[in-house]
């Protein structure tokens, strides 16, 4: 008769043969078979003796007091009162009534040729083109730095294997319709080289955001290149840099009220 | 009544600080088990362990409820574990086969071996042989290794093991054998019954 292969029986011990009957009955009737069995079954026994130090019960608190300072705020602030979706309605809103005011304040400054501007001398805080600036550099500047945190994580990671980068690609995708809206707005300003630097942002993250979610460590490294050679963190940073200066500017009294480029 | 992961999953998702903290809690010991096994060292275990909570939690918005949360997180853990294994594998740490980490030979040890030891009762008792389990499962390459402690360890069908592993079940079963036949070939000298 024909002998059970090795595999055979450790697929058998696992339960993992398709014709165990006939693996049954050879077991019963070949000798060699039940010893190459048994000694299958004895280092499988020997290898369930493989100690593993014990861990405390209290094991789990430790390694959450650990982890703990690592681990972000959930971002979905409004979570807890809408569902995922409605979030991402909420925040496209936001960003829209972002925009709706840099539009009103590109529009007030913008005034026709030889129109005077009138400027009320009791405005609620909300119309005064100061705050509206300032909401909007603040907005702009939280998008840098969001968009620097995502691609430096990717610039700075050492992949040894296939990576799994779906999280930095959610963020991606966030950020990629936030910084089109600004991209426009500077746009409407005339910030023709503020327009082109979040275009190149934006260009990166989209890139990052439709890409495959897991890559080999040869694509990460073509991405690291890429933001390498285009200065993208570097240009980003600068950005930031700018949009802090202003916002201190704007912070500081007697600041000039007229329009500023970013 | 204790509550459930999924309800704690849902919270932590919502934003509520605390019930990740719990769910990090009621995992901790199994997925350090199942680290060590895979990792074999205290301490790439508990990185891994680390790591794999903060992964879940850059992914929570991806884990579908429906799911186990516990298999979903073992999944991570598993994954995080290989690439720390293949990590380790290509700076070529392991010891080298045959010889023990304190030098001895496997022949030296097992002329220390009580003659008449071969239950695997008796065979527990033994820290040599259990030294030697760790290192044979060294000898094993990542994704042999992987397969092995998910099926034998874990229990996981060998669907769920190619899963992990991204092959095929074919492969993952193939896997499984090569771990164990690796493993016969370097324990099988100790787990022998001597009849002299």
């Amino acid at each position: 008769m024909n002998h059970l292969t090795e595999e055979e029986l450790v697929l058998h011990y696992y339960g993992e043969v398709g014709e165990s009957l006939r693996t049954e009955r050879a077991l019963e009737e070949c000798e060699g078979c039940r010893d190459l069995y048994a000694s299958i079954e004895r280092v499988l026994y020997a290898v369930d003796a493989m100690p593993i130090p014990e861990r405390s019960p209290d094991y789990g608190a430790e390694v959450w007091r650990r982890i703990a300072p690592a681990i972000p705020r959930r971002r979905n602030f409004f979570a807890g009162w809408l569902p995922a979706w409605e979030w991402r309605w909420a925040a496209a809103g936001l960003a829209m009534a972002a925009l709706l005011v840099a539009a009103f304040y590109v529009g007030r400054n913008y005034s026709q040729p030889g129109s005077r501007r009138v400027t009320p001398t009791t405005t609620a805080a909300i119309t005064d083109p100061q705050v509206r600036e300032r909401v909007l550099l603040v907005a702009v500047g939280a998008y840098l730095e969001r968009s620097h945190m995502v691609l430096s994580e990717l610039a700075n990671t050492d992949a040894k294997g296939k990576l799994d980068i779906s999280a930095e690609q959610e963020r991606a995708a966030d950020l990629v319709s936030e910084g089109r809206l600004y991209r426009q707005t500077a746009e409407l300003t005339g910030d023709s080289a503020v327009a082109g630097t979040l275009d190149e942002i934006g260009r990166v993250l989209l890139d990052v955001a439709h890409g495959p979610s897991e890559v080999s460590p040869a694509e990460l490294e073509r991405l690291q290149e890429r933001l390498n050679s285009e200065g993208i963190l570097f240009k980003i940073r600068v950005l930031g840099s700018k949009v802090r200066t202003e916002q201190i500017n704007d912070a500081a009294p007697g600041a000039n009220s007229g329009r500023r480029a970013l | 009544m204790e509550l459930t992961d999924a309800t704690f999953v849902a919270r932590a998702r919502a934003g509520e600080g605390d019930a990740f903290r719990v769910l990090v809690e009621r995992h901790s010991r199994a997925l350090f088990r199942l680290a060590f096994r895979m990792t074999g060292n205290q301490q790439d275990a508990e990185d891994v362990v680390q790591e794999s909570f903060l992964r879940a939690y850059k992914q929570l918005n991806k884990f579908d409820q429906r799911a186990s949360f516990g298999t979903w997180l073992y999944r991570i853990a598993a994954n995080c574990s290989l690439d720390l294994v293949r990590a380790r594998k290509r700076r070529s740490e392991h010891v080298a086969a045959g010889v023990a980490e304190n030098g001895e030979s496997v022949d030296e040890i097992v002329t220390q071996l009580p003659a008449q030891d071969p239950t695997p009762e008796r065979m527990a008792l033994s820290g040599e042989v259990r030294e030697r389990v760790i290192e044979a499962m060294k000898e094993l390459s990542a994704n042999e290794r992987t397969a092995f402690v998910l099926r034998h360890f874990e229990g996981m069908k060998i669907e769920e093991v190619g899963r992990i592993l991204d092959c095929q079940p074919g492969a993952a079963k193939h896997s499984v054998f090569r771990a164990v036949q690796k493993l016969r070939r370097s324990l099988e000298p100790l787990v022998t019954v001597r009849s002299e």
